[in-house]
């Protein structure tokens, strides 16, 4: 048995370490903290001034065309007349297209990579749909406008005319001169662009849906679809809905792809096929030339309309998928 | 029987249908990925050329190269770099190691989360209205300080992401031998988790090189060979939008070649830094 040190003889006790070596360490320990704390801070602080000095530049343009400003439809750097209407028309709706198409390939492909997919497969395609997010904007928009748009003017639009176009209700969304550019593609375009967000997600959450739940369900003989219907999607829906606020909150702000294959017109025209802008497209296309202070505070108001809905989207996600997080908590 | 035997059929049918789309859907994905790839790969060898490396961005209609803008872009990743990584290093160091629960690590966290997919184009605005527009010209460094803004969310989160890996047992191990706290965090638990901290700073990388719509109006861009970061820069992103919307043959050309520089960068750091992450966990 070891002798406890405080039986032990003065002299071969451990020494202390000098007095000023502690309190040293204590005040090198607090400037530290206080250091890595401020840098937190600054993050915070990095939202707040976005947003004023946003809100600051937004100020002559309220001023002068009062709440109006989000309702009209006019934009016109000669007579300085300015509304916001048709490039948030522009957003919602290839952000609107975006999801339509992004959500169900998404699922599919989440559903693929959790039950489907062999497991000498998993990573090389993970990974694979994580590339498709790495890829930057700007090469989407040069390929969406040189490669994709011909194509979809020559073959799908005139498709997507000859029927939908004739079905009653949605008829008008489908007329007009087939060219390949305006808010159909970019929609489709953010839709690709959109996949690997949503995907990896949806992929994560299905992971974690325990797996005991899954192997009683299977054991009652349910097949692979019934599984996912009943247990993994029911268990998820949080975080499913989390994933595809990230999504939309991702198509809403993006820039390049669009601005490529919008057509960048002030209009709103019920027809898809129709030329569009979308608040970060007008921002891309018009912000440096733009030298009258009205029309340069419109566009900073169009950015900030654009951060307080990404804003929005992106803080719902976030609150969905960590409630989602917390229950998983909860019941492991 | 008969009615369970149907029954039994049309669940087999909906499960191979929806099975079959799933896979459908993935190869959707893949078509995509490997078409713009194809197309790039396409395009962007047809244009390459060593002049690519040698020379300026012509005038309109004529030949040239990437020289300045490569360079442009190269020196302001790097700037933006340097002034992220200790910023979102630290931070993320009080996120995990400090403020775990508490009201300020928790609204910090979310914060992070939203700003790291706010629109990028809005962050360029930001340094427009706060540095271009009181300095009256467009630089470099505002360029470099709105590709710093985008980075430092993605480090942050890393950092702190993988501190939490950390076992606790090896911090109460280094606590318990009398090393001070802020030892402990950085020669302990960070150099533990090197490897993750440095795929963060090259997935940060990845996502800064190929960004264009914040340099839109902070570098803007420069026809001539410039390393003063004090005035307008040249810049991949930025050269690539300007050629590529143009109607010459040659700058569009360029506009692949670059568009093709970009991508395999982008794609290599990515690849790069998913290995380093796997060998870090391994270990």
């Amino acid at each position: 048995m070891l002798t406890p040190a405080d039986r032990a003889p003065r002299e071969l006790r451990q020494p202390l370490p000098p007095p000023t070596r502690m309190t040293a360490g204590r005040w090198q320990d607090a400037l530290f903290e206080k250091t890595t704390m401020a840098f937190a801070l600054l993050v915070l602080l990095l939202l707040v001034a976005i947003i004023g000095s946003l809100i600051y530049g937004a100020i002559p343009a309220l001023g002068k065309f009062g709440p109006a400003f989000f309702v009209t439809n006019v934009w016109n750097p000669v007579t300085k007349q300015f509304g916001a209407l048709a490039p948030i028309y522009g957003t919602l709706v290839t952000s609107g297209i975006a999801l339509l198409i992004g959500i169900p390939v998404s699922f599919g492909i989440a559903l693929f990579l959790t039950e489907m997919c062999p497991p000498i497969l998993k990573r090389p395609l993970g990974t694979a749909v994580e590339l498709l997010a790495a890829i930057p904007s700007i090469i989407y928009g040069m390929w969406g406008l040189f490669v994709f748009a011909p194509i979809f003017g020559d073959y799908i639009q005139p498709l997507l005319a000859k029927t939908l176009g004739n079905t009653w209700l949605i008829a008008p969304l489908f007329r007009g001169a087939p060219n390949g550019i305006g808010m159909l593609s970019a929609g489709v375009i953010l839709s690709i662009m959109v996949i690997p967000f949503i995907a990896s997600v949806m992929r994560d959450v299905f992971e974690i849906v325990p797996p005991v739940l899954k192997e009683s369900a299977y054991g009652i003989g349910c097949t692979t679809w019934e599984v996912v219907r009943n247990i993994v999607l029911p268990y998820t829906k949080v975080g499913v809905i989390g994933g595809i606020m990230l999504g939309l909150g991702r198509a809403l702000g993006e820039t390049m792809a669009v601005t490529f294959v919008i057509g960048n017109a002030y209009r709103i025209d019920p027809s898809l096929f129709s030329a569009g802008n979308s608040i970060a497209s007008a921002l891309a296309n018009e912000f440096n030339e733009a030298s009258d202070p009205v029309h340069l505070s419109s566009l900073i108001t169009l950015g900030l309309v654009l951060f307080m809905l990404t804003f929005i989207v992106l803080a719902c996600s976030r609150l969905l998928l960590a409630q989602l997080a917390k229950g998983e908590g909860r019941q492991t | 029987m008969a009615s369970d035997s149907g029954l039994y059929r049309r669940r087999l049918l909906v499960n191979r249908w929806n099975l079959a789309m799933s896979m459908g859907t993935m190869s959707f994905g893949m078509v995509f990925l490997l078409w713009i790839l194809y197309t790039l790969f396409l395009r962007g060898f047809e244009a390459l050329s060593p002049t690519l490396f040698t020379q300026m961005t012509p005038p309109p209609g004529s030949a040239g190269g990437l020289l300045n803008a490569i360079f442009g872009s190269v020196l302001m990743v790097l700037v933006a770099t340097l002034v992220s990584t200790p910023i979102g290093i630290l931070a993320g160091i009080y996120l995990a190691e400090y403020g775990k629960n508490g009201w300020i690590a928790n609204v910090t966290r979310f914060i992070n989360d939203i700003l790291l997919s706010a629109p990028s184009i809005v962050i360029g605005l930001f340094v427009y209205t706060v540095y271009v527009a009181q300095v009256q010209h467009y630089s470099g460094w505002a360029g470099s300080a709105a590709l710093a803004l985008l980075a430092i969310p993605v480090v942050v989160r890393t950092t702190e992401n993988m501190l939490r890996l950390v076992p606790s047992s090896l911090r109460e191990a280094a606590i318990a031998l009398g090393a001070p706290m802020w030892k402990v965090i950085l020669m302990v638990t960070l150099k533990a988790v090197r490897a993750g901290v440095i795929t963060g700073i090259l997935l940060a990388v990845a996502r800064i090189s190929g960004e264009t719509a914040p340099l839109l109006f902070t570098a803007l861009n420069n026809q001539f060979w410039s390393a003063d970061m004090n005035a307008p820069m040249a810049n991949l992103p930025v050269v690539i939008f300007q050629f590529a919307m143009s109607p010459f043959e040659e700058w569009q050309q360029l506009a692949w070649a670059g568009a093709l520089l970009i991508t395999l960068a982008v794609l290599l750091l990515n690849i790069l830094a998913r290995t380093l992450f796997r060998q870090g966990v391994a270990k």
